[in-house]
């Protein structure tokens, strides 16, 4: 299998989508000559052109307006939005309509896009740029949000997702551009809302998606050298969320721990805590948890933005605690 | 006033010539002098510390818009108020705000103008009436119609400056904005500062009309464009703004001039040629004023030397003072985020912790 970037797993999997389907076309703000602020579309527009590479202005709700009346009269629209900071903008189209309409009109009508976007932090992007939104949208019945963490599955599940039917939020990561990983060759397509065990154990499942998927593969590295065996649980999706994948893991293990970025209170990891209590709750011997970033707007110095940001410390030593075994030293 | 200039990218402007009246004082231009120059060095002295990993994040610098910043902020009165985008580290420098608490901010320090939590695109100075510097684009201007109507609420004499971009004019929030100003006859002067493209796209592609002064009069407000090169023509449009501003009705000036740097420090630039770059900064707005303050004999070259002498050591001192000052302490993390909070706010400890 060839290794590949993320970015270069993602571009792939635009462009194949692209010669498939006349349909399917891109739009966004400096996705042509600029290449995409993190470059995920750099070429598409000498291979396609100006009509199937389209460059936005500024205008989030008009991006998000335009994929989605393009969508209800037989386009495929691949939206970019430059981060999922600036969806707030947009988020009226996305929400108020895309969302809503397959079912407000009785099933008559259908807005299958794709909004591609980036959520995170950890450059220093301050308040305004370093938010973790997604989960507001996996609030939203109607929608589908997906979030890969590997080169792999970014390609196998934007491809499934251009080829869906439904409006999609496609969550991305700032910090995973560059991650490499085997991607298979030929046509890879995932199921949507199918999680991925990604580390087999027997001890505790760490939960996580997206760019958390590896401080989760890097804290069971640690913990298998203090004897402790954890399964990494992939979400891939938190809507469809697979609680089943979930749930079978935490019957094994009897430990769970949600890890994600962004905030703790009403965040993803609530629900999925939610989830296994009403689905395993007699199987488990500790509460779950949840390791998440701290409750503030991300501060720009580097003293304060690394003590708001989870660290792959605080899920070892949790692990660690949870089990009993903390004497261990870590 | 009403200039139109020349969209013609290689020809930055038409006005070059445009003869020059002065009516301030020696002392106030030789300031104005200073403080283009204090910006330009300081834009210098950012760079140079970004790249040796002393600032981080997006850092977008003013290098070539020095006209549009003198000319729209020195004419302002101490109880007028200015709104900023993401692009203002010489929009606080020229309200007068100590360059050392800026370059503090940047390096991310507790002595920084938002205590180190802003950082280079959200830059505060409430003292100098100072409202932010704001990251989303577009995201400031509503705030401005806030600003406007408490002025008229208050019955105060203030005048509201709205610093936006050209890109910026695509986005929803621009046409809220104007249109709620035009409609409460707010006193919010809006200064488009049009350095012809947002990130990589031309003004051409991103506005429908990209001639974005001739929205005023959609909007019920005087609508005007000015040569952005030139400081003494942008500070004559921003007088008359006030003047009218003062008397209820608002103003949308388009200033034309030209970052001459990348959208950000991390933005190469590829997408428009060495020659355009090389024309516009053949029109440089230092370099203009200069000699035209040396014809009328305001300034000499002594004072320029002396000038950028002290620029020179302001920008040092400014660095040592950043380098110096301590980082935000990690307990510090939760402060600011309320004000007052009940007890009931803080996260309850993790039971067996
Ligand atoms: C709502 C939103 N969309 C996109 C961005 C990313 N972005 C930051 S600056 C910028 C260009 C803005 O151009 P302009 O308004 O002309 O101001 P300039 O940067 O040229 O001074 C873009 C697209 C953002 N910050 N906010």
């Amino acid at each position: 299998m060839p290794e590949m970037t993320y970015r270069q797993a993602l571009h792939d999997a635009l462009r194949e989508e692209m010669q498939r389907d006349p349909n399917v076309f891109l739009l966004g703000e400096e996705i042509g000559i600029f290449g995409g602020s993190y470059k995920v579309t750099e070429g598409l527009i000498d291979e396609f052109g100006p009509q199937r590479v389209l460059e936005t202005p500024i205008s989030e709700g008009g991006i998000i307006g335009l994929a989605t009346g393009a969508s209800m009269t037989g386009l495929r629209p691949v939206a970019e939005i430059m981060t999922i900071n600036f969806i707030v903008v947009g988020m009226d189209q996305l929400v108020n309509n895309a969302a809503k309409i397959p079912y407000m009109f009785g099933g008559e009508a259908k807005a299958p896009i794709v909004i591609r976007t980036p959520s995170g932090a950890g450059h220093q992007l301050a308040s305004q740029h370093s938010q973790v939104l997604e989960s507001w949208f996996a609030y939203v019945p109607g929608m589908y949000v997906i979030a890969p963490s590997t080169p792999a599955d970014a390609k196998g599940l934007l491809k499934a997702s251009i080829r869906d039917d439904n409006p999609i939020l496609f969550v991305e990561n700032v910090l995973l551009y560059n991650e490499k990983g085997e991607v298979p060759e030929g046509e890879h397509i995932l199921p949507l809302g199918k999680a991925d065990v990604k580390r087999e154990g027997e001890d505790i499942t760490l939960i996580a998606y997206s760019r958390a998927v590896h401080m989760a593969l890097a804290a069971a590295d640690a913990l298998a050298e203090q004897g402790i065996s954890a399964e990494v649980v992939d979400l891939r999706s938190l809507r469809p969320l697979d609680i089943e994948t979930v749930v079978s893991s935490v019957r094994k293990t009897n430990h769970a721990i949600v890890l994600h970025e962004g905030w703790k209170r009403y965040g993803a990891g609530a629900e999925i805590a939610a989830e296994i209590q009403e689905h395993a709750f007699d199987d488990l011997d500790h509460p779950v948890e949840r390791i998440t970033g701290a409750e503030v707007p991300l501060p720009y110095a580097t003293s304060l933005e690394r003590a708001a940001l989870p660290r792959v410390e605080d899920v070892v030593m949790r692990a660690a605690f949870i089990l009993g075994r903390d004497k261990v030293g870590v | 006033m009403v200039k139109e200039v020349e969209r013609n990218r290689l020809q930055p402007h038409t006005t070059q010539n445009a003869p020059v009246e002065f009516h301030e004082s020696r002392q106030e231009l030789h300031d104005m002098l200073a403080q283009m120059i204090l910006i330009r060095h300081f834009e210098d002295k950012v760079y140079e510390m970004y790249t040796r990993a002393k600032i981080g994040g997006y850092c977008h610098m003013n290098h070539g818009e020095e006209a549009t910043i003198i000319g729209a902020i020195r004419p302002l009165r101490p109880q007028d108020w200015i709104i900023s985008f993401y692009r203002e580290h010489g929009h606080i420098l020229a309200r007068g705000t100590e360059p050392k608490y800026v370059m503090a901010e940047l390096f991310g320090r507790e002595d920084g103008v938002a205590r180190g939590r802003g950082g280079s695109m959200h830059l505060f100075d409430a003292s100098r009436r100072f409202l932010g510097g704001y990251g989303i684009v577009a995201g400031q201007m509503p705030l401005a119609i806030g600003v406007g109507y408490s002025t008229k609420y208050r019955d105060a004499d203030e005048v509201t400056l709205l610093l936006t971009g050209d890109g910026a004019m695509a986005n929803g929030a621009s046409h809220e904005t104007l249109n709620m100003i035009g409609i409460y006859h707010l006193p919010v002067i809006t200064l488009i500062v049009n350095n012809l493209y947002g990130m990589g796209t031309t003004v051409e592609r991103s506005a429908a009309n990209p001639d974005l002064w001739k929205r005023g009069e959609m909007y019920n407000m005087w609508g005007t464009q000015v040569d952005g090169m030139d400081v003494m023509q942008v500070r004559r449009t921003m007088e008359e703004a006030m003047d009218r501003a003062r008397h209820g009705q608002p103003s949308l000036i388009e200033a034309i001039t030209y970052r001459y740097r990348g959208h950000s420090v991390a933005d190469a630039a590829r997408y428009r040629t060495p020659e355009e770059v090389q024309a516009w900064r053949g029109a440089d707005p230092i370099e203009r004023f200069y000699r035209q303050l040396l014809e009328a004999e305001v300034v000499t070259e002594q004072d320029r030397q002396e000038i950028e002498r002290q620029v020179d050591a302001t920008v040092q001192q400014a660095v040592d003072f950043a380098d110096a000052s301590p980082q935000p302490d990690p307990s510090g993390l939760f402060d600011y985020l309320y004000v007052n909070p009940p007890p009931t706010l803080n996260e309850p400890e993790t039971p067996d912790a």
